[in-house]
């Protein structure tokens, strides 16, 4: 008989198979555990109750029609950059460059509006502003992918430091053309002529950013599950010995997929600039490149999936923001909030795909049998 | 004619919190986890060191004695970055979560930890301005040596910085010889390259990856001390730190993880930082904005050499991002 | 030391089964057994690698729990695995202190010394402060001997140690294991050479299947008898066997020799011919150089020198070296290939069974979108012709069982069609009414005209099934004979000979 305590306490071994169900169990009681944490958090920075909290950030979320419309706005960008990375991430490849991505995306922009604005016809300008933005975005993410692709050098990294440069980038730009002179900043770009500002349908500034996302993620989830593109960048994330074996180029694959996570990118960054803000700063993407990665991984790299996940976090930092603005918190607590839920959500899934064994004493063992 | 002497102590003041930063984020990562969070983990430690110092200037009323005064912000800002640490690595070596988004959701939750403790105190002081100021409790971090004025050029150059500037030296110094001349070096790197082996060898990789995750984000955590409290002479103010964290992460790379190429690499990142205030005057303004990318450009031209070297030395821990699983086959 | 009722199973697998075996201090103790008859894994649970799901091992009398390779260095068992364990970029003494707790700070210089001084005395060659990436195969493994020679285990247990040493290096090995018998410690080489076997050992113990056979003194037995011991009775399975229909030249292989990434020759001028309609065996102890062999017909391995010629029925010739499979196909070569790593390398698994059913034809046609209906009808039909047993055809292939994804995998690869089709260990980790769907796809194939080429491991199968047999040892062919006129013994002698050449 095995002497107890001795033996390991637990056993720790790889699940064969989670019923999709039960899979989503677990996650939704880390969202409702993480939801009572934050709860008790916000219950000790204020005095509301729980319940009233969730009002307040519901409120916050849907209150008024604008609201909701800037949650619309919200949850469309979010969701285009993390539509943009996630077929890198479906391949392994860990682009946590979309930051930049957006920014150089963003920069092309504001440069087309700029330098062309006078000189093109609106129609014919927009269409190069979009050229010019997916172009851009691309570029920033092939660099990359080249040297991964060539000298297999760490694409987490090398992603990472091209935010920074992108960033740098942007900030020349912006004092070059700043207006007017001294400003530090560029200000709204052909306030008079709106040369170069995608077209408002109707009254609703937002409508166009949320239906071209809305395209863009049908897109992307047939492009991920229905194109031979998509089947075989799965494969190569999957195995790249398997990739060998059924003869795909690994190092072609990588390249092609990295353009076209630039250039979704760089679509975000088009939204961005000239859809809504109508002007380039350095913190236009605001850290959603890196939320992104979240979102997308939260998704499992489904598209449609990334819509709920984006719709949670976005909810979050609208929510927690009107409780900051309630209580004259600064907006940073929508990030504490948004960072418990992330931290619960990501130990849940050890859960889903591990399970632990806790090995019982040899009696009882004995008395079992 | 370019001035050194007023140049080098400005470069060395930016680059402590990067040395601080990357000293603890290559001890991380030699042993496999590469922590994204350390941007958020230098916030938490600064406002933890903040929050300390701040309760304690509020209760002596004035009269600071020395040693509180340095002890408890110290000991706050390495308990507040020692939490940070085993968040990460509960999450990414027990329950072998994704490393990147945990540390990118790190990154979200310390930096907004930081803002968001930050913009209390403000509102508790009520002051006009979005800032603190703790400028007693600075005062005695950035006191220097008394006789360091009276050494002219040598003095400034060396001599003229706050303690833990020279703890900051130290603390690289030590880990580098740690690494490379210690029994629990060698167990460390092992455990980075090669966890299989490491734990063949009868090493607990666990115990290694925590040990060496939390004592790299105490000390990462002390940079955003330093930063608040000797070059900001302690004022706080949300947002101030800015990238250096994620600039930590790049001198990592660029001293291609060897903490005593560090002290000297950190000094020459804050130059690169702060070279535009020293460009001719009359040149556009906006060239400065390009001077402040050369350190990131620097970091990828290092990583693309080291890559395209293949040198086995100089490449990153090889099982860095990488869970371990025993029984993974 | 004793083990009494070790069993340890993976997944549905049982590696070992109730295993009662003694080590004996003073003494040499040969593991001798098949391929995946649990001669590692039973040594991986002595050195904490894995955990026995039931069992108990005593030491010098007293009841272990090793749960760690810590715990089974503290008992003083030091194991030198297949696979070095080492640290690439550190040097040879990095590597050997690596793991030990001495007291006092770690003082190199004094390393090295000793570890010269047991360089010295037992005639070893190495430099303390050579990187291990810079070493050969066979310095590496001098650095593990060393460094559990280091820690003064006292139970040394070696796998297959030899495979990569030249004689004169095993010689000297074999001169360091007697001394260290000499001084009382107990060894346990796992091996499957015979005469290894005979010319080291004092005591001999015999795994098959995971059970323990037994043991006895290897003065007392000759090598007929430990083989027979290790292959087991020959057993009459009733393969079906058709006669070739028609054979004529498909694939010739000439001189072809292959080296691995790390320099290793893993195949040194093999020369054989296989024919349509006839299934050609491939047996060989592991590590023969099998994989290497189908991957370079099937284009997936750099090739030093030699050729690989398909001959079409017409009699044209296509030349497949220096090809790779995508350019195979476009020549009109159809080639399958049913890989060792079937979850690896040929299936993805975490795909389904339609999209694994495409992974060789989604390319066909123009659109830019995938056709999932052809590959789903493929998928259903594989799915009911083999019965592979799975909820539908969206599940998972890593879900299924070791057998249904094999018959997924091998009902793709037929489907196409083959002129060439290439299996290795095809019925690995099956059951036997698995086993037989196979081997009936096989002759199916055969008698459609295809070269089928069959690398097996399980030489009773072997026997049965194949026409002719191609044995394989240490990269060279050892012969090549036919499978009706032919027996166990002589195949298995054949396996093991050429190594005893060399050494003579």
């Amino acid at each position: 008989m095995l002497k107890q305590g001795n033996i390991p306490l637990f056993h720790i071994s790889r699940r064969k198979a989670l019923p999709w169900q039960l899979a989503w169990l677990i996650r939704g009681v880390a969202i409702v555990l993480a939801l009572l944490v934050c709860a008790i958090i916000t219950t000790q920075m204020t005095d509301y109750n729980p319940l009233q909290v969730y009002a307040t950030m519901w409120n916050g979320a849907f209150g008024t029609t604008r609201k909701i419309w800037i949650l619309g706005q919200d949850i469309a960008i979010l969701l285009c950059i993390s539509l943009a990375v996630t077929p890198a991430f479906k391949m392994r490849f860990w682009n946590i460059g979309a930051e930049g991505q957006v920014l150089a995306g963003g920069l092309a922009c504001a440069a087309c509006m700029i330098c062309l604005g006078d000189t093109l016809p609106n129609a014919l300008l927009i269409v190069c502003m979009a050229a010019a933005s997916i172009a851009a975005g691309a570029l920033w993410a092939l660099i990359p992918a080249i040297f991964k692709a060539k000298w297999n050098t760490n694409e987490t990294l090398f992603t990472l430091m091209m935010n920074y440069v992108a960033t740098q980038l942007v900030a020349f730009f912006v004092i070059v053309w700043e207006v007017p002179k001294g400003a530090g900043k560029v200000g709204i770009i052909n306030q008079a002529t709106e040369a170069g500002w995608l077209p408002q349908i109707g009254s609703y500034k937002y409508l166009l950013n949320i239906l071209i996302v809305a395209l863009l993620t049908i897109g992307m989830y047939v492009y991920l599950n229905y194109t031979k593109q998509g089947y075989e960048l799965s494969v190569v994330g999957e195995s790249e010995h398997t990739a060998r074996y059924v003869g795909i180029k690994v190092s072609r694959v990588i390249l092609r997929t990295l353009l076209l996570s630039g250039a979704v990118c760089g679509v975000a960054g088009l939204l961005l600039v000239g859809g809504t803000d109508h002007t380039i700063t350095t913190t236009i993407a605001d850290g959603r490149g890196f939320t992104a990665v979240m979102v997308s991984w939260l998704a499992k790299f489904n598209p449609i999936g990334m819509i709920f996940a984006s719709f949670l976090l976005v909810f979050l930092d609208r929510g927690a923001s009107e409780i900051s603005t309630n209580f004259g918190l600064n907006q940073s607590f929508g990030d504490i909030l948004t960072g418990v839920i992330l931290f619960f959500i990501i130990g849940s899934e050890f859960f889903i795909t591990y399970q632990v064994q806790f090995r019982r004493s040899g009696k009882k063992e004995d008395d079992n049998v | 004619m370019f001035d050194f002497v007023s140049f080098i102590p400005r470069a060395v003041v930016q680059g402590i919190p990067l040395l601080f930063g990357a000293t603890g984020e290559t001890l991380t990562e030699k042993s496999g986890n590469l922590n994204l969070g350390i941007p958020g983990v230098m916030y938490v430690g600064a406002i933890s060191g903040v929050i300390g110092a701040f309760f304690y200037e509020q209760s002596a009323d004035g009269a600071l004695h020395a040693f509180p005064a340095i002890a408890i912000p110290l000991l706050c800002c390495l308990l507040g970055s020692l939490l940070m640490g085993l968040i990460y690595c509960f999450l990414t070596v027990s329950l072998r979560a994704n490393q990147n988004v945990t540390g990118l959701a790190m990154a979200t939750f310390g930096v907004g930890f930081g803002n968001f403790f930050g913009g209390s105190l403000i509102r508790l002081t009520g002051s006009e301005v979005p800032s603190i100021a703790l400028s007693a409790t600075s005062a005695y971090f950035s006191k220097s040596l008394p006789f360091a004025s009276d050494l002219g050029w040598f003095g400034t150059i060396f001599l003229s910085y706050g303690f833990m500037a020279y703890l900051a030296v130290v603390l690289a110094l030590a880990a580098s010889f740690l690494l490379r001349r210690t029994r629990t070096g060698l167990h460390l790197r092992a455990v980075g390259e090669s966890p299989a082996t490491a734990d063949a060898a009868g090493i607990s990789t666990t115990r290694y990856k925590y040990g060496a995750t939390c004592v790299g984000s105490m000390i990462a955590g002390l940079g955003g001390l330093y930063y608040v409290m000797d070059y900001a002479s302690g004022v706080w103010s949300n947002n101030a730190f800015g990238d250096r964290g994620w600039l930590a992460i790049a001198l990592v790379i660029f001293t291609i993880w060897r903490p005593n190429v560090g002290v000297l690499a950190s000094i020459l990142f804050g130059g690169l930082y702060i070279l535009y205030l020293y460009i001719p005057t009359g040149t556009n303004l906006a060239i400065k904005e390009l001077y402040k990318m050369l350190p990131y450009i620097v970091t990828i031209i290092v990583l693309i050499i080291v890559s395209a070297r293949n040198q086995k030395e100089n490449q990153p821990p090889e099982s860095l991002g990488l869970a371990y699983f025993r029984e993974e086959r | 030391m004793q083990l009494r009722n070790i069993s340890k199973s993976f997944g549905t697998v049982l590696a070992n089964d109730h295993v009662w075996l003694d080590i004996y201090r003073g003494e040499i103790l040969a593991l001798l057994g098949e391929n995946g008859s649990g001669k590692t894994t039973l040594m991986n649970m002595l050195s904490g690698i894995y955990f026995p799901d039931e069992g108990q091992i005593f030491v010098d009398g007293k009841e272990v729990v090793i749960r760690s390779p810590k715990d089974a260095l503290s008992l003083g068992i030091g194991m030198i695995h297949q696979h070095f364990k080492l640290v690439d970029v550190f040097t040879a003494v990095e590597n050997i202190v690596l793991g030990l707790n001495e007291p006092g700070r770690l003082d190199m210089a004094a390393v090295s010394k000793k570890v010269c001084d047991i360089c010295d005395a037992y005639g070893f060659e190495v430099d303390p402060a050579q990187k291990i990436y810079n070493m050969s195969v066979s310095q590496k493994q001098t650095v593990e001997i060393v460094k559990v020679l280091y820690r003064g285990a006292d139970i040394l247990i070696l796998d297959e140690p030899t495979a990569v040493l030249t004689p004169q290096e095993t010689d000297k090995l074999f001169a360091v294991l007697r001394n260290m018998r000499d001084a009382g410690k107990a060894i346990v080489i796992i091996t499957h050479k015979m005469h290894e076997v005979e010319d080291l050992s004092d005591r001999v113990a015999v795994l098959r299947h995971g059970q323990f056979v037994g043991d006895m003194i290897t003065a007392q037995t000759n090598a007929a008898e430990m083989t027979s011991m290790m292959i087991g009775h020959s057993v009459t399975l009733n393969i079906e066997r058709t006669e070739p229909i028609d054979p004529k030249p498909r694939v010739e292989v000439r001189d072809l020799t292959v080296c691995s990434v790390d320099g290793v020759l893993k195949l040194d001028g093999v020369s054989f011919t296989a024919n349509a309609g006839e299934i050609l065996g491939v047996a060989g102890i592991s590590g023969c150089g099998q994989k290497e062999l189908l991957e370079a017909i099937a284009g997936l391995q750099t090739v030093e020198h030699g050729s690989i010629c398909y001959v079409e029925d017409g009699g044209t010739r296509d030349e497949l070296v220096g090809r790779d499979p995508l350019s195979i196909a476009a020549k009109g070569v159809s080639l399958s290939f049913v890989p060792e790593d079937r979850l690896g390398m040929g299936l993805v698994g975490s795909m389904d069974l339609t999209d694994n059913m495409m992974l060789r034809s989604y390319r066909r046609g123009r659109s830019p979108f995938v056709d999932r209906r052809t590959p789903r009808r493929l998928a259903e039909a594989v799915v009911s012709e083999l019965s592979v047993n799975t909820p539908g055809v969206n599940t998972p292939v890593r879900r299924l069982s070791g057998g249904n994804v094999q018959k997924v995998l091998v009902g793709r690869e037929i489907s196409s069609d083959p002129t060439v089709l290439l299996t290795a260990y095809a019925v690995r980790g099956l059951d036997i009414n698995a086993s037989y769907t196979i081997y009936e796809l096989l002759n199916r194939q055969k008698e459609r005209g295809v070269a089928v080429i069959y690398v097996g491991e399980d030489l009773d199968v072997l026997l049965e099934l194949c026409d002719r047999i191609l044995v394989l040892c240490g990269g060279k062919v050892s012969g090549i004979v036919d499978g009706r006129k032919t027996d166990k013994r002589q195949v298995g002698m054949m396996m093991t000979r050429l190594a005893g050449d060399t050494d003579a």
